[in-house]
């Protein structure tokens, strides 16, 4: 869906979210903590919201939210991302996203 | 309880008057009905099925029969028939006595087994309902067949895990092969696994159940983070039993450390805000009145969500023991193991001392 990866695109670090999902919460809390902005979508807000959804889904988001996007290219949902913070792997994919580096991807 | 459970026996094999024969098939029939539940045989007099005999095989059963009837004049024969039946009648009662006996001895083991089993859920400090039916209603919150059927695997499972640590126990005592050690190391691993499954399958039926950590001891809950350990307190616990480690290790382990605190930070901050978001769908509304009910499908939502945040906690566990074993040696990982192994062990233990403390009178 064009939209998703428009959206997904437009920043380096992207959640796409619902407002009343606390695990989507859980995930942009740990990206604060770790030094990045993320650029959150409610997708319950957005009138395109269920295709976007869908659009998940199909990708093979578990959730379907949260679902994370690192530089334009997803990541997964909230056990992938744990996954790889847990083994190391997640800080040098944020490394070009945290707070101390002003980049914008585009 | 029926004091005539005794297998039915084909009367042609009642022919063949061979006692030690006879004794060693009714014990065969006896084994097979060794349990307390199976349902009671009658006792079927000797010549009752004569004329049913699909095969006719022994002709001395009814030539016996005939021979008996034939000569009832002569007293001698009288005499001797009369011995023969109340020797069978007594070899019979024997037989009958010999399998109650053995049903009784079944059922008093099954009794010792279920009496070690309530003990240990009353340990665990939770009262189980009957396990053998869980249609009765048992005393608290665990109405719950996946909840009982969940108490159970867990009791066999602490039961593994105990077998298991004194295997690893010896294992490195005995200074046996990596390869060896290798595959304590895997079964120990798979066997947290089953249990992580487990809880998934034991959320779903009641999630608080397993959120308020009954199915633990109750020094275990003390420490109870999520329904379950936390891993970076446990991390931090056994970071001093994996000595020595390489630089590289240690690095590693410390970071695992501080990305474990992070995840679970941000993990018990979105259950806070599930909780809040929990509190205010039921304060608000006006109960009683008909936009109650929005509130309750928002409620129920809401718990629901709880449900993916002990999955979430769970994964947490399971990708801490798993990103520990890859990067420890085979013996260092079987020292942890069995570290961590000892380690609940003696909360459970000391969870058993408490209650069974010597009080003060009042």
């Amino acid at each position: 869906m064009e939209k998703v990866t428009r959206l997904a695109s437009e920043k380096g670090v992207v959640i796409f979210s619902k407002s009343t999902c606390c695990l989507c919460y859980t995930v942009s809390i740990l990206f604060r903590d770790l030094g990045v902005q993320p650029e959150v979508h409610e997708i319950d807000q957005d009138p395109e919201g269920l295709e976007m959804e869908r659009y998940l889904a199909r990708l093979g988001c578990t959730g379907p939210v949260p679902a994370v996007f690192i530089g334009g290219n997803l990541v997964g949902s909230t056990n992938e991302v744990m996954s790889l913070h847990l083994g190391g792997a997640l800080l040098p994919l944020l490394a070009p996203y945290q707070d101390h580096a002003d980049h914008a991807l585009s | 309880m029926n004091s005539t459970t005794t297998q039915f026996v084909s009367s042609r094999r009642m022919g063949m008057y061979d006692p030690i024969h006879q004794i060693g098939m009714w014990d065969e029939n006896f084994k097979q009905n060794g349990n307390p539940n199976a349902p009671p045989a009658l006792i079927i007099p000797m010549h009752a099925n004569l004329d049913n005999q699909s095969e006719d095989t022994s002709h001395g059963s009814q030539d016996t029969a005939g021979k008996y009837e034939q000569e009832t004049s002569k007293p001698y024969d009288k005499v001797q028939r009369r011995l023969a039946q109340n020797r069978e009648a007594a070899r019979k009662s024997r037989l009958r006595k010999k399998a109650y006996v053995q049903q009784l001895e079944a059922s008093r083991l099954k009794l010792v087994q279920l009496e070690q089993e309530v003990d240990r859920a009353r340990q665990q400090g939770v009262y189980m309902a009957s396990g053998v039916d869980s249609a009765y209603p048992g005393y608290g919150g665990c109405l719950n067949s996946g909840i009982v059927a969940f108490e159970m695997e867990y009791g066999h499972w602490i039961d593994e895990q105990n077998r298991q640590i004194c295997e690893l126990r010896a294992a490195l005592n005995d200074h046996r092969t990596d390869v060896e050690l290798r595959i304590l190391v895997e079964s120990g691993m798979n066997h947290y696994l089953e249990l992580f499954r487990m809880k998934a399958v034991a959320s779903k039926a009641d999630v608080f159940y397993v959120m308020s950590g009954m199915w633990r001891t109750s020094s275990e809950r003390f420490f109870l983070w999520i329904g379950g350990f936390r891993p970076s307190e446990l991390l931090k616990v056994l970071m001093p039993q994996l000595d020595p480690l390489s630089d590289q290790q240690w690095a590693f382990v410390s970071n695992l450390r501080q990305a474990c605190q992070q995840a679970e930070d941000a993990l018990k901050q979105g259950l806070d805000k599930l909780q809040l978001n929990l509190a205010e769908a039921v304060a608000s509304g006006h109960l009683g009145e008909g936009n109650y009910i929005p509130q309750v499908a928002t409620a129920l939502e809401k718990l629901e969500a709880l449900v993916s945040f002990v999955n979430q906690a769970d994964h947490l566990r399971q990708e801490t023991l798993l990103q520990m074993s890859n990067h420890l040696t085979t013996r260092q990982a079987a020292r942890g193991l069995l570290a961590l192994g000892e380690y609940f062990q003696r909360l459970r233990a000391l969870s058993t001392l408490w209650a069974t403390r010597p009080r003060e009178p009042a």
